[in-house]
């Protein structure tokens, strides 16, 4: 997920870069930084890690200590959530140390991005990033390690190797250890990046190796590892809120009587309301405080409260839907692409056809719910918490609390989970503000019908599409008009139209091989948060443009990958600003073109293994998907059989081509993860609206894949198109994408039936 | 008063007799391993075993457990070598961790209980457990790690 919506690394002209920093609207240049707004017209445009939010680190005093018993341990300062970020920063600062991988630790560093780079753990981008100055800070160590032995057997440094966690004099094959150097490595200065050796690729132990495991292995295993919600402090009470059910509601009355008679309650606080925009402020309401979790719920469930629903009382999926499907049929939206004549090449195309597709709010739903522990006192603010981005954790707390921002201090702890939900640090404002309240360490705890029903929602889309197909049924002219709630409505007071960066992810960048491109986007207006969930606007995009492609090949009656393949075009290089994108996730068209051949070779490679074209027993089918995200390029293969209306998917084949790797099994894991969340997402998983209230309380009723309704098999395919001289693409988010739209396109291989509306649900069912 | 075992030691409480186990675990007692998810019994993260029986703590009031021993997580085993646990680690199973403490109860229960496991069994017993992380499939091949481990 990006968090950085202003930071467009590329901005195309004047009149939108006024419209973006009109966006801005302050709140929003202290949430992430505006780094590319605030630097002269004439600098360099930057991009990478460089574009980010105080940049990156490589410091090896940051992130590398070595004990006396050398024992190495590594500071790993993005967030954990699942994606394996803690192992695999380790395993490329151990490779470069030349460190032996069982004496190496892993310490989390806290919120602290002018010592530690950017920690906003989003946007597939933690290796991106990170691999080269993590390499820099493994490598420095070494060198440092080797000087101390140098200068201890007063040699050159040239004769001296560091490896297998000693370092050796060749001449006299004398070897010190890393413990027994580390005191006086520690005290030399830092060698310059410029002479700094880094590894021969060839001879890395660790990276891009399968058989690494998991840094948290041992402590998961054994239920002693330590997530937000696990915090413990010394007094500590524990705190639930009542929220108000509608967003944009508040409390105008409440009789806390009953609730403060329930054994264990301590205290009722009644929270503000956010201001609008609402960014990142709790939703205000009444907190319970207790002196156990279940008390504080007892307690919650007591309240009587009246609430006032405000402006969005009315929110209604049903006409929402109905309002969407209406402003895609108007032809006055903003203009978003315009490449040669779409009007003139539908007038004279042999063939029209024309689709419509829906596609729900979702919740992220992290198994692990918000939580945090906040202990505020005596000018302090210390906080352990679950966060995807712990320095804007920190920046909002330090404006909350009225604090300098050096009085605050954000522990970060495991992730159960984020998605992108934990980009947003409106729950741990919460119990800080409890705790300041009440003198007190508080726990504040989501459950979760509060995770589900004040979430910072996946928006909805309708995606109305239309083709021109010449009399061969070649694609001559594509109108795409999308019309769906922008993230941007957090952070200002009403905007109606999607940002650059949603619209970069998979429509201004899609790479057709067709002349005539329009796009277009009519207004939708919010009516609950929006906010970035896996891969974000890449799911309403690849699902409408990966469906339609398929349902122009069965329209001209010919084959789906053909057709997909003729869509894609040849093999070649796309600089994204050149068709329409200019965001490109924040880095170099140079550097990062989208790569139609290797979009090609990730389809080709899961039509292959899927077998496709081969028969099929009636009520079974195989369904394509490619889409190229967070500069990675995947493609998926589904089968599935259709029995009474159910559909079960026995085997999906999924290809990444996402540049070098650095733990190939978390890659693997990622993608075997995104198929079972897709899987959910197609069929089942959708957070419906009436009278302004979500209608999904719980796992009973938001139903996400088990393992009976999991894939029984899904085989990975990692398609890597080069060494490490290559760029490295996303891992976490891009899997997801294809995945519904494959599952569609087999459904109707299977059953003729279209789905244009997510999820499947019941409408297989007669 | 409620007396119970947990993890081989025993307690008495005093508390609100309905108080689920799940917060009995975690907050007085600090056995934090134990996780919360749902609240009604549709995730298992909070699985233990009662009496030898994997059970949902979010939904199990303490009174039920007066006289019975809980095993959690944490004493699942001394060394952390159950064959599930080893098995869990061997083939990386977790990404994010959280709700793996819950399908290792399940997964240890239905391996210590079941010889001749099937693909069905695995079906239907782990169906209990949600991950929306998405290791599924590595915990089913964990399972049939572990239920070799313990036919050898």
């Amino acid at each position: 997920m990006s968090n950085n919506p202003v930071a467009v690394a590329r901005i195309a002209n004047v009149s939108r870069r006024s419209i973006l920093l009109g966006l801005s609207a302050g709140s929003l240049v202290l949430a992430v930084g505006l780094p590319t707004l605030s630097r002269a017209q004439d600098a360099p445009v930057e991009f990478g890690a460089d574009a980010m939010p105080n940049g990156w680190r490589d410091d090896p005093n940051v992130f590398v200590s070595i004990a006396d018993d050398g024992i190495v341990t590594v500071t790993v300062h993005r967030s954990e959530m699942g994606q394996g970020v803690r192992t695999s920063i380790a395993m490329v600062v151990a490779d470069e140390l030349e460190a032996e991988w069982d004496m190496v630790r892993v310490t989390q560093a806290p919120g602290n991005e002018p010592r530690y780079g950017n920690q906003d753990t989003d946007g597939s981008r933690s290796l991106r990033h990170f691999f080269d100055p993590m390499r820099r800070a493994g490598a420095s160590a070494r060198t440092m390690l080797e000087q101390a032995a140098a200068d201890a057997w007063n040699v050159p440094l040239s004769e001296v190797r560091a490896e297998g966690h000693v370092v050796r004099h060749a001449g006299s094959d004398r070897t010190m250890s890393y413990g027994k150097l580390a005191t006086a490595a520690a005290a030399l200065p830092v060698p310059d990046r410029e002479g700094l050796r880094l590894k021969d690729p060839a001879t890395f132990r660790y990276v891009g190796k399968a058989d690494i495991g998991l840094v948290d292995n041992d402590d998961i295993t054994r239920g002693t590892t330590t997530y937000g919600i696990d915090v413990r402090r010394e007094g500590m009470l524990y705190a639930v809120i009542a929220r108000p059910p509608v967003f944009g509601g508040r409390v105008v009355s409440v009789d806390d009587s009953a609730a403060l008679q329930v054994a264990g309650v301590e205290r009722v606080v009644r929270l503000d309301p956010p201001t609008i925009p609402a960014e990142f402020q709790p939703l205000g309401g009444i907190a319970v405080i207790a002196r156990n979790t279940w008390a504080a719920i007892k307690g919650r469930e007591a309240l009587v409260i009246e609430w006032e629903d405000g402006p969005h009382a009315a929110y209604s999926s049903e006409d929402f839907e109905a309002e969407l499907e209406a402003a895609v049929q108007t032809d006055d939206g903003k203009l978003i692409l315009n490449r040669g004549d779409v009007g003139a090449a539908l007038a004279e195309a042999s063939t029209r056809i024309v689709a419509e597709y829906y596609i729900p709010h979702l919740a992220q739903a992290p198994m692990e719910p918000p939580a945090a522990v906040a202990d505020v006192h005596d000018g302090s603010c210390e906080v352990w918490a679950c966060v995807q981005a712990p320095q804007v954790t920190r920046l909002r707390l330090a404006q909350r609390m009225e604090l300098p921002e050096e009085d605050v201090t954000v522990n970060v702890t495991l992730l159960g989970g984020g998605f992108g939900r934990k980009s947003k640090p409106d729950f741990v404002l919460e119990a800080a503000i409890l705790s300041r309240e009440v003198g007190a360490p508080v726990k504040l705890t989501w459950t979760r019908e509060d995770d589900l029903q004040h979430s910072y929602y996946h928006t909805v889309s309708v995606e109305r599409l239309e083709a021109g197909l010449d009399a061969q049924g070649k694609a001559v002219a594509w109108l795409h008009r999308t019309a769906a709630p922008t993230i941007g409505s957090i952070f200002a007071p009403d905007p109606r139209q999607k940002l650059p960066f949603e619209l970069g992810m998979g429509l201004t960048n899609m790479p057709l091989d067709i002349p005539n491109v329009r796009a277009e986007n009519p207004q939708a207006p919010a009516h609950t948060r929006i906010g970035w969930y896996r891969s974000v606007s890449n799911i309403p995009h690849a699902f409408a443009i990966q469906s339609f492609i398929a349902e122009l090949a069965e329209a001209t009656g010919r084959d789906p990958l053909e057709y997909l393949l003729e869509v894609i075009g040849p093999a070649r290089l796309i600089d994204p600003s050149e068709i329409g994108d200019v965001w490109n996730y924040g880095e170099s068209p140079e550097r990062y073109p989208i790569d139609t051949g290797r979009l090609r070779k990730v389809t080709e490679t899961v039509a292959e293994a899927i077998g496709w074209g081969r028969q099929l027993p009636v009520g079974s089918g195989l369904g394509l998907a490619a889409h190229y995200s967070f500069v990675s390029h995947v493609a998926v293969a589904t089968e599935v059989e259709v029995v009474n209306g159910e559909v079960h998917i026995p085997r999906v084949e999924i290809a990444i081509d996402c540049g070098a790797h650095v733990n190939p099994d978390r890659i693997r894991s990622q993608m075997e993860g995104a198929v079972i969340m897709g899987v959910g997402q197609a069929l089942t998983t959708e957070i419906t609206f009436q009278d302004g209230r979500p209608q999904q309380g719980n796992f009973d009723s938001y139903l996400i894949p088990r393992m009976e309704t999991a894939p029984r098999e899904i085989n990975v395919h990692l398609v890597s198109s080069g060494g490490y001289d290559q760029p490295l693409g996303g891992v976490g988010e891009p899997g997801l994408p294809p995945i519904a739209p494959s599952i569609a396109n087999a459904i109707f291989a299977a059953t003729g039936t279209r789905i244009r509306r997510l999820p499947v649900a019941d409408q297989l069912r007669s | 008063m409620i007396t119970l075992t947990v993890n081989g030691m025993e307690h008495s409480f005093d508390g609100d007799p309905e108080m689920p186990l799940l917060w009995y675990l975690r907050d007085e007692l600090g056995l934090t391993g134990t996780k919360f998810g749902c609240g009604i019994a549709q995730c298992g993260a909070c699985t233990i075993h009662l009496d030898g029986y994997a059970t949902f703590a979010c939904i199990t009031p303490i009174s039920i457990a007066d006289g019975s021993e809980v095993r959690t997580i944490e004493g699942l085993t001394e060394k952390g070598d159950h064959p599930v646990q080893v098995a869990w680690r061997d083939l990386n199973v977790s990404q994010c961790g959280y709700c793996q403490a819950g399908q290792i109860m399940q997964a240890a229960a239905l391996v210590d209980s079941t010889p001749d496991l099937t693909d069905e069994d695995i079906d239907t017993v782990m169906s209990a457990n949600l991950c929306r992380c998405g290791t599924y499939p590595r915990i089913r091949a964990a399972i049939k790690q572990a239920a070799e481990a313990r036919t050898e």
